[in-house]
């Protein structure tokens, strides 16, 4: 497939359904519809220009009025309308009135539709069949393969790359999302100079002169910004360049760069290692404010093997394969919701602990520091735990502790033997790798003296995501020194520089990246650029004086030097067709430890200022991360793990330390920190938060991120300093007497309500759980209740008898973590529209399938959260089925419960009748049918939904047809795993499993099988397709006693 | 036969008539048709254009949802139901009054129903043409409900699902709408053809002489008059059991704990003619009193209909005290808790104020005092309006706003578009009450005379 | 009195009656004959193309295979419309500058694709599927017509829902041996019915009924 390396945009599909019209517009196949006409038309000027010049200069285009047009267009016009509140409003009331009209016209005949085939057809195309290509997406630098899903030249689904070791074919909600990035209307297309559009050709000019002048003093004034760099290819341009300018200096920052572990492990070993886990081989494992398992480099691969371990079937054995976890952290992630024992800690603490564990593990030179008893008690036993399991334990510190900390880990994970075992070292995965923040630091220090002439800021975006006490903003601005902004967005940094350059989406883009365990991972275009733009290989190759040779020629120049010979054609589009360079894993090392290190961080430890009344943690959004995903709208609404917040930021405090303070939930308050920095926002109260600790998001409160973003939330870098990156020991909390309604999709901020839900979760057992111990004594745990011994199957009806196919799933709420990337990965591949802020916070949020979040005990002490994906049951006995008046839904003779869209009239009785409240209702028009772009993302195989019809999970209907239609060609079965859900594609840890529960060797009838099995809401009789398995959870029975 | 006649109803000493003494047929006629020949005070024009302005807001509000969608109103998930599916129930439920008076209390020879059968009839049609617009504007797509919920041969080879609740309604409701229309139009021709008779102005004897269909009053006439009025009523008693019946399937059929309950029907038919008799008394005692109608409208019928109101609003309350008890006593924890929060819950103050309305307030109505006091009969049957909307309330939104999956529990806030809709629907019934008022009989003038003393020396054969 | 009306008013206010009831009907015929009119269904209408091309001349004169320009039929959902190219295959070396052939010509000039009127055309929501009709044994003329036969093209069924399922729920009479759906010649053998029955278990025919079957 890879010799189709540039599919061009399909100016149509033949067959696919093209224009629409009034009283069908809302049944519009997505996506086969033309490339935006003006889009269209000026590609296709440049594509007459011939050859395969991926860039295009101004000069060519300026000429047509396409261009101008798209300009204006792509600009302001939807400025004032998207998603803020009121205008959304009027646009949806707009686009509705027109489409009421259309229907009012009840009009039965169909407007002419055009077909405009191919001129030539590429001989492996098939209209309307998706083509899969390998690439990969970097994130920090940190690669994960990737196949993506192309639509006649239009990627429109991410999945991961089965072979690629840090994903094994599942994806994280970011990368699940990055493909609507590629289509973001706000991305920045063209060349700027001083904010008016430019072109390549002037900037090399201005380039050329300004390096010619800095080649007389080997480039001491020449200066590079970007983020973390582990592409080869990139490394070897940089590389060149610092060779003809010696004196030139490349620094580095990214927000979310894992400084203390960078810093930590040099302290420990005197030199940059590279760390990796293996959790197929931990037994147990001790998390210290770490979120592991959803975030960082390899969390992918890390949910998967960690999951692995914890699906126990048969109980004899169970207690030899279930590993145990223990999780200390602040605020609860993802990964403390899957823990054997979570406890609460403040960040201020962490130190003492991670003393007192290295002292109980028997780390020479140190002494436990004090404790207070309950801290005391589990580290006590937890490091017996651990002990007890050397060389299969293994602790994982999170990126926010100080680096002395990292140093301590690093010890006490040699006196556990981990090394080699659960965690290995290699050479850093990362060319040259500093301490972001220095590097940062010195960059500005030499710009306030003016030592810097020309910047190069790559893909960074310091003036919103540094620390506030840098000023990045004002150092930029006093600078006189020639600063070009290459990135995706014409952003908060590209204000402050003179030249903007468009970056390519990864999907646009050729290179390679390292993954987490430096695997080589190729990248390739999967579309020709929409707005031009140019990788960071481009523009380091402009300072090299190369400005004409595209990424192509960058990449393949690394790779003929690295294999050469006359093989290389064929090596290298294998290399292509796989997405990476096979067995290119580092080889893991054991570096030799330094003495003296141990007595040096706890020296250091001894010095970390003590916890005040009320700390302050930030922490990276679990969804738009550090803000460089902000303008995502799927990011945007998809509901935080635990708060399940969308669209803001909110200052999240336990519900005693909120009422000690004297907040309540959705109060305005205004935190202090000692110097005077402020934040502002609204109140968020979460069980499950260490008391004292106020945890706030970083990511939001953008200024120029495009229409989604900008002004949603409040940006806590203004509280972040030099001295608390990650936040401040002792802060002042005063409510400002606002308060503000936040969109959640879960529950209310009252402690009744949020008592009373967690008591009648409970007492229904919504989710079953059991200890590993019980589960040994009675492995049918799942199964005694209230409704023992009736047969909730019991009925007059005969039934239906599945002769062929009956599908069913499986969900193993003993693998789930609650990521969220199913969520996106069903927005993805179904269409779903996004509905705005104040439709979420009216309850009206779109999603097929939801994670709920239930906590357990006592909401001020809650003693586990639990996270339980609900996706339509497909039930044997749907409730929705008899009441829909126009039989818009009905039972397949697969068992699949049909919803026929342009049946529906939308009475909602559906969903009124719907036990699990899984169906979704179009309360407005909520699909964009304006915007060109997100009209190429929609995937071709499934109905855009309009106003006023319901819609739900179909099991990914269309891709069972997609696989059993042809299987049906060839008369044969369709095979297990042939058909994947898109949440089971996803899903990290693998907890979803799907397929036809009439062949006995599928795995779904396994697992309907083990006894952990059973269905939501039995007793009701609807005989649901999706099941559960119940949660066994492995507690240390001396914490537990 | 007169009351003082019938074995079946003694007659006691207090016992009021049915029609005050000192009336000839003639007088009758005169004073009935004075409502509509005369002419009108400037209050009813006032009130006119007051109703017909909310009528006006009405046609906003459907305007813009169906312009812009069910979004405008405060539907959500989990409530998919709102104001609409309340506003139909409550106007199904004022519907009952009508056809049952005429119906039921015809059949049983009560005479007393005969001064405001007619109005209570007209009553039950507005109510019903309210109601109406519901099923239909509820929808997603009103334009495509309009003609997919009713069965007829397509070139889609699909019918609709005659296993939904829904369906049953369209059927139900509109088989009542049309009947009581047909039974109110044939009660109406006598009288049209007095009307035809007595009016001066050719264009309405034109009109009315049409609508009379050429009645002439001979002994004929009289007869197929008299089996085809027997016939329809009995063709509508089993509607009037019929239709709310049906209605209370939409929802005890359903899965929703609060819904799905075997006591409905019964409790909801109750409830309607609860319902229909406080609104029958709501817009009489203020005719009564405009038009100096009070010879027709004696306190017999309103010492009736408040003994009907008690009785009807009786069974509803032990309604309320059967359904908190099965839920208790069948022990599932799913109705259990929806009555604890429907007690304790969010909306406990709408269920508060629906047993203040329907149980507490019409308590007095034991009490002969209560029961003869115009202004006390006012109010309760406020009360119990109020009341009854409140308990459709109870019934959809707060047993939607907290089903089986805790994590899907959420609120239901209406928006200023519920409310219009609602009112406007209210200044409909009242701009075609009043315009009804205005050209028809709002009393039944020949069965009035049948009452008056001079009728029955002529015909005492008959009892 | 007066008399308002005149007697004939008597023998109108009966002959009303039977007047609505009859109108009644006529009202339900037309709705039910305008729906299944070709103006409706588009049924045998000729659209306006760039290029008139003649399957009558393509297919029954040169007796082109219909799999020559709709290569995909056999392998995807779509049987596909050929690119200009296919065209060229033939007219770069006949009728090289016959008049009607220009935008043709144009198209491959340019680069710049033909624009036609679709003329077999189901809704959006409906996900038809050529290659499993056709691995069946549904023949192209069964839902297309006799192609042969049209010198210029249009649709040769109603193409409505009903039609779908008339079909789908009983599909065997509609089959052929799956080698003779491209050829608009075939004639039927005697034991017709017999023989689709064969068929149809050869091809594991079934009757498919679900609404995801067309609808997603």
């Amino acid at each position: 497939m890879t010799d189709l390396l540039m599919p061009h945009p399909a100016p149509a599909t033949p067959g696919g359904s093209t224009t629409t019209g009034d009283c069908h517009v809302e049944w519009k196949k997505p996506s086969a519809a033309p490339v935006s006409v003006n889009l269209a038309a000026a590609r296709e000027r440049l594509q007459s220009r011939g050859g395969a010049t991926y860039w295009r200069s101004l000069e060519e285009l300026a000429e047509t009025p396409e261009f101008g047009e798209l300009l204006d267009r792509e600009f302001p016009r939807f400025a004032s309308e998207w998603p803020d509140g009121v205008s959304r409003r009027n646009f949806l009331q707009l686009a509705a009135a027109s489409l009421g009209l259309a229907g009012l016209t009840a009009c039965t005949r169909q407007p002419i539709e055009k077909i405009v085939p191919y001129v030539r057809q590429a001989e492996e195309f098939l209209p309307g069949k998706p083509i899969l290509f390998a690439t990969s997406m970097a994130l920090s630098g940190v690669a994960t393969g990737l196949l993506i899903e192309s639509h006649n030249g239009r990627p429109t689904k991410v999945e991961g790359n089965p072979e690629h070791p840090a994903s094994l074919g599942a994806t994280d909600a970011v990368t699940q999302a990055s493909v609507l990035g590629l289509y973001d209307p706000d991305r920045s297309q063209a060349i700027s100079q001083l904010g008016k559009a430019a072109t390549w050709t002037t900037l090399n000019q201005q380039l050329t002169s300004a390096l010619t002048a800095q080649s007389a003093f080997g480039g001491a004034g020449l200066r590079l910004l970007t983020g973390p760099v582990t592409s080869p290819t990139e490394a070897r341009l940089i590389a060149a360049l610092l060779e003809s300018y010696p004196q030139a200096r490349w620094h580095r920052w990214d927000p979310l760069a894992r400084d203390g572990a960078t810093k930590g492990l040099t302290e420990a070993f005197g030199a940059p290692v590279g760390m990796r886990f293996d959790l197929a081989k931990a037994d147990v494992v001790l998390a210290l404010e770490s979120d592991f398992l959803t975030a960082g480099p390899g969390s992918v691969r890390y949910a998967r093997d960690f999951a692995d371990r914890r699906k126990v079937g048969h109980p004899e054995g169970a207690a030899a394969t279930m590993n145990r976890l223990y999780v200390a952290e602040s605020s609860p992630t993802a990964t403390g919701t899957v823990a054997d024992h979570r406890f609460r800690i403040r960040p201020s603490q962490l130190g003492g602990i991670v003393q007192a564990l290295a002292a109980a593990v028997g780390v020479a030179g140190v002494a436990a520091p004090p404790l207070d008893t309950a801290s005391a008690k589990w580290v006590a036993a937890t490091a017996r735990d651990l002990a007890a399991h050397r060389g299969a334990a293994l602790v994982v510190a999170g990126e926010t502790l100080p680096a002395a900390a990292h140093t301590l880990v690093a010890a006490i994970n040699e006196a556990l033997g981990a090394s080699g075992g659960t965690l290995l070292y290699s050479a850093p995965i990362e060319a040259d790798p500093v301490d972001n923040l220095t590097s940062l630091v010195a960059l500005l220090d030499e710009m306030k003296a003016g030592k810097v002439d020309l910047l190069l800021v790559s893909g960074v975006n310091p003036v919103y995501d540094a620390p506030a006490d840098l000023e990045v903003a004002a150092v930029f601005q006093g600078s006189s020194a020639l600063r070009i902004h290459h990135g995706l967005h014409d952003d908060e940094t590209a204000a402050y520089c003179q030249w903007h350059v468009p970056a390519t989406h990864y999907l646009e883009s050729w290179g390679d990246a390292r993954a987490y365990d430096g695997t080589v991972s190729l990248v390739q275009p999967l579309i020709e650029p929409l707005y031009g733009g140019k990788t960071t290989g481009e523009m380091v190759g402009a300072l090299l004086g190369r400005p004409t040779d595209d990424a192509y020629t960058l990449l393949r120049e690394t790779w003929e030097g690295q294999m050469g010979g006359e093989t290389f054609e064929s090596a290298f589009r294998k290399l292509l067709h796989d997405g990476m360079v096979p067995a290119s894993a580092l080889a893991p090392s054991q570096p030799a430890w330094v003495g003296a290190s141990v007595s040096a961080a706890v020296q250091a430890l001894a010095g970390e200022p003590a916890g005040g009344e009320l700390e302050l943690a930030l922490r990276p959004d679990p969804s738009v991360l550090d803000g460089r995903f902000a303008n995502n709208g799927w990011l945007q609404e998809l509901p935080k793990p635990i708060t399940k917040l969308t669209w803001e930021n909110a200052i999240l405090l336990s519900p005693r330390t909120a009422e000690k303070l004297g907040v309540k939930g959705n109060d305005v308050a205004e935190l202090t920190s000692p110097d005077g920095r402020k934040l502002t926002g609204p109140v968020w109260l979460l069980p499950g938060q260490a008391d004292g600790v106020a945890t706030v998001h970083l990511g939001y409160g953008r200024t120029r991120a495009g229409k989604v973003a900008n002004g949603i939330g409040f940006s806590a870098y203004a509280a972040q300093t030099l001295a608390s990156r990650y936040g401040l020991p002792s802060v002042t909390l005063a409510a400002t007497g606002d308060s503000a309604e936040l969109a959640t999709t879960q529950g209310h901020q009252s402690i009744d309500w949020m008592r009373e839900e967690s008591e009648q979760a409970t007492e229904r057992a919504i989710v079953r759980q059991a200890t590993l111990s019980e589960f040994e004594q009675d492995p049918h745990f799942a199964h005694a209740g209230a409704h023992e011994g009736i047969d909730v199957n019991a009925s007059f009806n005969p039934g239906f008898e599945y002769k062929g196919y009956s599908w069913g799933m499986v969900i193993d709420l003993n693998a789930c973590n609650g990521c969220n990337a199913c969520v996106v990965a069903c927005q993805s591949e179904n269409n779903i529209p996004v509905v705005g802020k104040e439709q979420v916070a009216r309850g009206r949020e779109m999603h097929w399938i939801r994670v709920d979040r239930y906590y357990q005990g006592d909401v001020d002490e809650p003693s586990a959260i639990v996270s339980q994906p609900i996706v339509c049951m497909q039930c044997e006995q749907a409730p929705c089925e008899v009441v829909c008046p126009v039989a818009a839904t009905v039972h397949s003779t697969e068992g699949l419960n049909d919803m026929v869209y342009n049946r529906c009239v939308g009475t909602r009785y559906c969903a009124n009748n719907c036990p699990y409240k899984v169906r979704r209702f179009n309360f407005l028009l909520y699909q964009d049918w304006e915007t060109e772009q997100f009209k190429l993302q929609r995937n071709p195989d499934v109905t855009v939904r309009s106003r006023g019809v319901m819609e739900k999970c179909t099991y990914c209907v269309q891709r069972i047809n997609r696989a059993r239609i042809p299987a049906d060609r060839d008369q044969r079965q369709v095979a297990d795993g042939e058909i994947q859900t898109a949440c089971q594609q996803a899903c990290p840890p693998q907890a979803i499993s799907f397929g036809n529960i009439n062949d006995p060797a599928a795995k779904v009838v396994a697992d309907k099988k083990n006894p952990r099995n059973y269905s939501l809401l039995e007793e009701l009789g609807t005989r649901p397709r999706t099941t559960y398995l119940a949660m066994v959870k492995n507690p240390n029975p001396e914490l537990s006693a | 036969m007169s009351v003082a006649e019938s074995p079946r109803l003694p007659a006691p000493l207090y016992d009021p008539p049915v029609i005050a003494p000192g009336h000839s047929s003639a007088s009758v006629g005169d004073k009935i048709s004075s409502v509509v020949f005369g002419k009108m005070p400037l209050w009813f024009y006032v009130a006119m254009a007051i109703s017909f302005g909310g009528a006006m807001m009405l046609l906003t509000a459907l305007t813009k949802l169906v312009f812009t969608g069910i979004g405008i109103w405060g539907n959500n998930n989990p409530v998919g139901w709102g104001f609409d599916i309340i506003n139909f129930v409550w106007w199904i439920g004022i519907g009952h009054a009508g056809t049952l008076i005429s119906a039921i209390l015809l059949l049983l020879r009560q005479e007393w129903r005969t001064s405001i059968n007619r109005f209570a009839e007209a009553m039950t049609l507005f109510a019903v043409a309210c109601a109406l617009l519901f099923p239909l504007f509820h929808t997603g797509r009103p334009w495509l409900a309009v003609y997919w919920l009713l069965p007829y041969p397509n070139t889609m080879a699909i019918w609709p699902n005659f296993r939904s609740p829904l369906i049953w309604d369209v059927f139900a409701v509109s088989t009542y709408g049309s009947v009581s229309l047909v039974f109110w139009f044939i009660g109406l021709v006598p009288d049209l053809a007095t009307f035809r008779d007595r009016t001066k102005k050719l264009w309405q004897k034109k009109i009315y002489g049409a609508l009379a269909m050429g009645w002439r009053g001979s002994a004929r006439h009289w007869h197929n008059y008299e089996s085809a009025y027997l016939l329809l009523a009995g063709l509508s008693t089993p509607l009037v059991l019929s239709v709310h019946s049906v209605v209370s399937f939409d929802f005890a059929s359903g899965q929703v704990p609060g819904w799905h309950a075997t006591i409905f029907p019964p409790y909801f038919v109750a409830g309607a003619v609860f319902a229909g008799f406080a609104m029958v008394l709501t817009l009489m005692i203020p005719l009564r009193k405009a038009f100096g109608l009070e010879d027709f409208i004696t306190m017999k019928h309103m010492d009736n209909m408040g003994k009907v109101m008690l009785v009807t609003g009786l069974i509803v309350g032990y309604g309320y005290i059967v359904e908190i008890f099965t839920a208790w006593y069948s022990g599932n924890i799913y109705e259990w808790y929806m009555i604890r929060n429907r007690i304790f819950g969010p909306y406990k103050i709408i269920w508060m104020s629906l047993i203040l309305c329907n149980v507490l307030a019409i308590q007095p109505l034991w009490f002969r005092k209560a029961r003869k006091s115009i202004a006390a009969l006012w109010i309760i049957s406020m009360f119990v309006n109020f009341g009854m909307w409140f308990e459709r309330f109870v019934i959809i939104p707060t047993s939607l706003h907290r089903d089986f999956l805790p994590g899907s529990w959420g609120m239901y806030y209406p928006t200023r578009w519920d409310f219009a809709t609602f009112f406007g629907t209210i200044g409909l019934f009242m701009a075609l009450m009043f315009l009804f008022v205005r050209v028809f009989p709002a009393i039944a003038m020949f069965e009035m005379k049948g009452l008056t003393p001079d009728a029955k020396v002529k015909e005492p054969a008959h009892g | 009195m007066a008399q308002i009306f005149p007697r004939s008013a008597n023998a109108l206010a009966r002959a009303s009656v039977f007047v609505a009831l009859f109108l009644a009907a006529a009202g339900g015929y037309a709705l039910w004959t305008l729906a299944h009119s070709g103006y409706v269904t588009r049924e045998g209408i000729i659209l306006q193309q760039p290029v008139p091309f003649s399957h009558d001349h393509h297919v029954a004169q040169i007796g082109i295979d219909c799999r020559y320009c709709h290569t995909s039929v056999e392998r995807a959902a779509s049987a596909g419309i050929p690119p200009t190219q296919t065209c060229m295959n033939c007219h770069n070396q006949i009728w090289t500058n016959a008049a009607v052939l220009e935008p043709v010509r144009a198209s491959w000039r340019d680069g710049k694709p033909l624009t036609w009127n679709r003329v077999n055309d189901l809704p959006d929501f409906v996900y038809f599927n050529h290659s499993i009709h056709v691995a069946k044994g549904v023949a192209c003329t069964t839902c297309h017509g006799r192609i042969d036969k049209m010198p210029l093209m249009y649709q040769g069924a109603p193409l409505t829902m009903k039609w779908c399922l008339d079909c789908h729920r009983d599909p065997v009479p509609n089959l052929r041996p799956r080698e003779e759906v491209t050829n608009v010649l075939w004639q039927p053998p005697a034991d017709l019915a017999a023989r689709q029955k064969e068929w149809a278990l050869a091809n594991h025919v079934q009757s498919k009924v679900s609404c995801s079957n067309c609808h997603r």
